[in-house]
């Protein structure tokens, strides 16, 4: 039988959604006994959470002053000596999962499948590579302890309703001082956040500058949605990094995805591929986004991004 | 001698569309641009200018794949690397990628053993595989610091401030040195490489390596069974103005 443990995302306060779908890609092998570990400077309310997840069997906490910011080099000794009993490990393929699984791969000697869109068996992965222009089939050797990384687009988070016992566990590992975090600028928005959002309102370079780029904000607001950018705008400087959507930006799955000003780069698509519905507005009317929009609007965008506010609004 | 190790992965040019093999035993390579993975070119750039500013003595480009794979070195050494090493495994296309990550990782710990670098810079990930692993994998081999994604890179004695694109913006790390690097997007632009680089490139050291040769273990332990198409998304309709799109979204009820 499968033993799954899943590293719990969180930013010491709140579960990060992405968990929850790891719960369900961990679901799809019948039979798994699925293990969710939190590490934190103070656990309790994260784990409190993660123990109210559908299909969670056993929550574990590790409660250390060095895991109050997520250091890959600090969190993952302590996640192999918690992984020794179980045959898969898995965390979102999220910036946090890209940067820590591999160091625990690395400490286990293990495999790791990055970007799980599903599981077929034990052993058996489906995921894509070249910007997602090919999706391959991997068998992991018999026998063998497994790292993933979960593509949280492919899967719905788990459903609450579980009461999973939890209990702490003390890792025996020896922590490094020569990584230390200094600060992050979390950049407040009263916004939904961009990978769990409904509605997502995206920019590109056609918003030629970032004034222009409010005009997303504007629209954004009218509809509850996050706020996207192409990568073209994100290196022109019009959107900050974070609002990055494509291969190597967020891989996002929102039920309404409007680009506007977006050509459609093949590593853009890879980004949004998931998306329920696809709005593409855009002057050129052979930009390719509008290949993979259900609904295309040729046009200006300064005229049209107006006069969709006062409509919806 | 400081020196900087920077990987150097052959990989289709990021403008090429890949088209699949109909066995669906891989992508067809044949005839196929190939070029430097873009994110190790940010790498290779990143190790030229902190070499430039007095920061390091020597830049290392170093491969691991077919024979081929000298084409790229010579690419790097053309940029401005100093040298450059080549980890020969089997001929023949795909090459580059029957290298797993914790192969590759390991074949680098080896290089780093030999060359004691103060930094190894590597692309985030390969716009082949994307799997974004062989460095974090060789950091916890190495059982140094990692910063990964990274967009800024400010050196100061034995330390590292790094810089890293994260999913809530921007996070900011001091790593003690040596450490290893992961490039992200927005750290730099490459610089071009100018025909008379070309000509002095050639006359540059370039050190090919059997596989065999470096000890290591290196067997596969995972097998892709299937390259398939991903599933196409359908070409939905044009609509004349905002209002028709208004209403369009109303009558799925998305607005």
């Amino acid at each position: 039988m499968s033993r799954i443990l899943i590293i719990a995302e969180h930013d010491g306060a709140h579960l990060n959604p992405g968990t929850a779908k790891c719960v369900t890609c961990a679901a799809a092998l019948s039979g798994a006994a699925v293990t969710l570990a939190v590490l934190a400077k103070d656990p309790t309310a994260v784990a409190a959470q993660a123990a109210a997840l559908a299909g969670v069997a056993q929550v574990l906490t590790v409660a250390n002053p060095a895991n109050e910011h997520p250091l890959a080099a600090v969190l993952a000794p302590q996640i192999a000596a918690l992984a020794k009993d179980f045959s898969h490990v898995l965390g979102p393929a999220t910036t946090f999962g890209k940067d820590l699984m591999p160091r625990v791969a690395g400490l286990l000697g293990a495999p790791q499948i990055s970007e799980i869109m599903a599981i077929e068996s034990a052993t058996r992965f489906r995921r894509p590579v070249y910007a997602g222009n090919a999706i391959i089939t991997v068998d992991v050797n018999p026998g063998v302890q497994i790292v993933g990384t979960v593509r949280t687009a492919s899967f719905v988070a788990a459903a609450s309703g579980g009461n999973a016992p939890i209990a702490a566990a003390t890792p025996a590992a020896t922590l490094p001082t020569h990584t230390r975090f200094v600060s992050v600028s979390a950049a407040s928005s009263d916004r939904p956040d961009l990978q769990t959002a409904r509605r997502v309102v995206s920019g590109g370079r056609a918003l030629a500058s970032a004034e222009g780029f409010k005009l997303m904000y504007a629209l954004a607001d009218k509809l509850g949605a996050a706020v996207g950018a192409s990568r073209a705008a994100v290196d022109a400087g019009y959107a900050p990094n974070e609002l990055q959507v494509g291969q190597t930006g967020k891989i996002i799955a929102p039920e309404l995805y409007i680009a506007i000003g977006i050509s459609g780069a093949i590593q853009h698509l890879t980004g949004i591929k998931d998306a329920r519905t696809i709005v593409a507005i855009n002057k050129d009317a052979e930009a390719p986004i509008f290949e993979v929009a259900d609904y295309g609007l040729v046009g200006d965008l300064f005229e049209i991004v107006p006069e969709l506010g006062k409509l919806l609004g | 001698m400081k020196r900087i190790l920077v990987g150097i992965k052959r990989v289709v040019d990021y403008a090429v569309r890949i088209r699949l093999k109909a066995d669906g035993s891989g992508i067809i390579t044949d005839g196929v641009k190939m070029s430097i993975n873009p994110f190790d070119e940010i790498a290779l750039e990143e190790a030229l200018r902190i070499r430039e500013r007095g920061g390091a003595d020597e830049v290392i480009a170093v491969s691991i794949g077919s024979n081929d794979a000298q084409q790229q070195l010579r690419t790097a050494l053309a940029m401005g690397a100093d040298r450059a090493i080549l980890v020969e495994t089997a001929a023949g296309a795909g090459a580059e990628s029957a290298v797993e990550p914790l192969a590759a990782a390991t074949i680098l710990l080896k290089l780093v053993e030999r060359e004691q670098p103060l930094l190894v810079i590597l692309g985030k990930q390969a716009i082949d595989d994307d799997n974004s692993q062989t460095g974090q994998i060789l950091a916890a081999l190495w059982d140094r610091p990692q910063a990964t994604f990274a967009s800024k890179v400010e050196l100061s004695g034995d330390s590292a401030r790094v810089t890293r694109e994260v999913d809530a913006g921007l996070e900011t790390l001091e790593v003690d040195l040596p450490a290893v690097l992961t490039t992200d997007l927005r750290l730099n632009e490459p610089r071009y490489v100018k025909l008379p680089d070309i000509m002095k490139a050639k006359k540059k050291p370039l050190e090919v390596l059997p596989l065999a040769a470096l000890g290591v273990a290196t067997a596969a332990k995972t097998k892709v069974v299937r390259f398939e198409p991903p599933p196409q998304r359908q070409k939905g309709v044009m609509v004349k103005n905002a209002a028709e799109l208004v209403a369009a979204l109303h009558a799925k009820g998305l607005v």
